[in-house]
């Protein structure tokens, strides 16, 4: 049976990686070769601002004070951060939870549709190669899944930029939204949102082939088990045997593939949005990045290890109540 | 013994070495005067085993055998084959093809036209070809460098955390789930920013670096085995024999995980190039030599995706991706259905088959969507 003790611990674990994340960025701004504050303060200054008003507006971004000692400075930090104060955007001038708060919504808009589509495809695709196992279509099927699981899934985007883009015009070639469009919930709106979103969302059908491939060897696992033949030699139907017995047990085990995927593809859109120019989570760290914006940068790290380690925790947490079969062998 | 010179597949079956080795004996019965041996219990070793034959052996246990099983494969054979077409690139492909300089030839030359430029020229004049063979030493060493620190760090970590359990377990695999929580894309992109002048220059290095955030699902994967090697007979044995834990660990368990090993240092190295080139694509590491993400960044920023005649220039460091990756992905398939003796029984049976997917719980190492 599952214990209050063991969901306990692995909450525990998932502050404590919290915590080591916290740790780690701050070590990093703080112990860092070249100095990044002293780099940022020097660039204000070429800016014509007086250095002891640069040192003030740092020390307001970073939220780490160069002059207290490391202890004291650390303490602070931490309370900082966890009070949701992440520091200021030197790029934008503006608070840097507001401005990924902004970009937030679009990534999860496009990660959740990739996640969906490409999780059932994938599903799909599987079971028929599990269906039909040593014939023609699983050979084939299993080419397709090698062939996507070996394409990263930047080259798959700029392959469909390319040809869906800018050679047939069928989506626009970049942005997350259309222009000169009210926005709101009107029709030109929402459409416009959606085609901007098609081609991000296509480009995870990479993913779909190593989650074919998974629910491929699910299945093929639970056709030889006994309780088919059993079901078999009752009589029942075959939609009833392949929705109810077979789907049912081989889909159960993909659940915590998909919510990691879901951590795993916030790491990934900041590739995806480079390549589309979607102004979201993952585009406004590299823009952060490349413009040595360490406040926003270290702020979108941030919030991509909470999600990737919320998404952890709640497949942990729930698969007991997903997979009965799981609750006993934890 | 000549006839174990011909290299026939009955080479490694012991059978055949004892035959031979009765052979002789009968043989050498004929010559003597057959006095020398009274009693059983005094007969020494009755022909020298020279340290070619004991070289030969270990070849056709360890070299030949797994090669020959390997080789029966298709997919094993096409992604050797490709892998090793690589390999030559990246050191003979070298030294033959001169490396190639702005305005070289004319800008945006089409693939397959000259013979001069057999894959086209970019924008700026230079050889697609030589620039991505000259690409593919420095993507070797990465994934040289990233398969290896990957596997070796995730190896001796879940080896001892599993094998000692206890606190040295807790913590270890304490470090093991940050290590898997923290999202490493992101991860890569920050520390390659902060250490950027390591970098420069340094393959090795990339390597390392993409190591660091790799390695943890591994680890996990070895532990877990570890918990169920760790009980048999053969390790209560050395531990009564007072062989020091150090010797247990990496001479008699790890050497039953290798198969495992092995099919995850080809999985690594896929994952190397997937984030390296996306790394480079991005402008966040600084280089010296060009790779395929620099050609892919440099075509990005010279809008080669808007611009029909230099579809090429996307097109070339596209397909040096994916073909190494699809003869990773073959190898590291078959790898598993040859070692893998579940996989294996399944596979008499049924011919046509991918084993990647067989695994009991889903691996942390091969999650879908991941870069």
């Amino acid at each position: 049976m599952l214990t209050i003790d063991w969901r306990i611990r692995r909450l525990g674990q998932a502050v404590f990686t919290v915590w080591a994340v916290l740790t780690l960025s701050f070590a990093l701004i703080r112990l860092m070769p070249g100095n990044i504050m002293g780099a940022m303060i020097t660039r204000m200054a070429q800016q014509g601002i007086n250095p002891v008003r640069a040192r003030e507006l740092v020390e307001l971004r970073m939220t780490i004070d160069p002059d207290k000692p490391i202890h004291i400075a650390y303490v602070n930090y931490l309370a900082n951060t966890l009070q949701g104060d992440l520091g200021e955007s030197v790029t934008y001038a503006k608070p840097v939870t507001k401005v990924l708060a902004e970009a937030m919504p679009w990534t999860l808009f496009v990660l959740s549709w990739a996640v969906f589509i490409s999780f059932f495809i994938g599903i799909a695709v599987g079971a028929l190669m599990a269906y039909w196992e040593g014939g023609k279509l699983d050979v084939g099927l299993t080419s397709y899944a090698v062939l996507m699981g070996s394409i990263p899934f930047y080259v798959l985007a700029i392959l469909l930029l390319i040809f869906l883009s800018y050679r047939l015009g069928w989506f626009p070639s970049g942005g997350r939204q259309p222009t000169g469009v009210d926005p709101g919930f009107n029709l030109p709106y929402i459409s416009g949102i959606v085609a901007h979103a098609s081609l991000p969302v296509l480009s995870m059908l990479v993913a779909s082939g190593v989650a074919s491939l998974g629910m491929r060897g699910n299945s093929i696992r639970v056709l030889g088990e006994d309780y088919l033949r059993v079901a078999r030699l009752r009589g029942l139907s075959d939609i009833t045997i392949s929705t109810q017995y077979v789907a049912r047990n081989a889909v159960l085990p993909m659940y915590t593939t998909l919510l990691i995927s879901i951590g795993e593809m916030f790491g990934g859109s900041v590739v995806l949005e480079h390549v589309f120019q979607y102004h979201g989570l993952g585009w406004y760290m590299l823009s952060a990045t490349h413009q040595r914006d360490y406040p926003l940068m270290m702020g979108g790290f941030m919030v991509i290890t909470l999600a990737l380690v919320t998404a952890l925790l709640l497949a942990d947490l729930t698969y007991g109540y997903v997979d009965p079969r799981a609750r006993r062998a934890q | 013994m000549t006839r174990n010179d011909d290299r026939d597949p009955a080479a490694d079956d012991p059978h055949a070495d004892l035959e031979s080795a009765v052979g002789d004996d009968r043989d050498e019965a004929l010559e003597t005067d057959g006095g020398a041996v009274s009693t059983p219990f005094e007969v020494v070793s009755e022909y020298e085993e020279t340290r070619r034959d004991r070289y030969r052996k270990l070849y056709d246990a360890y070299v030949y055998a797994p090669v020959a099983i390997v080789w029966r494969d298709w997919r094993a054979r096409i992604g050797f084959t490709i892998v090793v077409l690589y390999v030559l690139m990246g050191t003979v492909g070298t030294l033959i093809v001169e490396p190639t300089g702005v305005t070289e030839g004319p800008a945006l030359v089409a693939p397959f036209e000259t013979l001069e430029y057999p894959l086209g020229t970019d924008a700026l004049g230079r050889d697609l070809f030589a620039q991505t063979v000259h690409s593919t030493s420095t993507i070797l060493k990465m994934v040289a460098s990233g398969a290896v620190f990957t596997v070796g760090i995730g190896t001796t970590v879940g080896a001892i955390a599993g094998y000692k359990g206890g606190m040295t377990d807790t913590v270890l695999s304490s470090i093991t789930d940050v290590f898997i929580n923290i999202p490493g894309f992101p991860l890569v992109m920050v520390l390659g920013l902060m250490f950027s002048d390591v970098i420069l220059g340094n393959p090795y290095a990339v390597g390392l670096l993409l190591s660091i955030a790799a390695w943890g699902g591994l680890a996990r994967a070895i532990r877990s085995q570890m918990l169920t090697l760790r009980r048999e007979s053969f390790v209560e044995a050395s531990q009564a024999m007072g062989i020091p834990t150090r010797t247990i660990v990496f001479k008699e368990i790890v050497p039953h995980l290798m198969p495992f090993v092995v099919i995850n240092l080809t999985n690594s190295g896929r994952k190397v190039i997937f984030e390296a080139v996306a790394l480079y694509y991005l402008g966040i590491l600084p280089f010296e030599n060009l790779n395929w993400g620099n050609i892919l960044q440099l075509a990005y920023e010279g809008n080669a995706h808007a611009r029909p005649d230099a579809l090429h220039w996307f097109l070339v460091p596209m397909f040096a991706i994916v073909f190494i990756s699809v003869g990773l992905t073959l190898l590291g398939q078959s790898l598993d259905r040859v070692f893998n003796p579940r996989v294996r029984a399944r596979h008499e049976k049924t011919s046509a088959d991918t084993a990647g997917a067989d695994d009991d719980e889903p691996s942390t190492t091969d999650t879908m969507g991941g870069i």
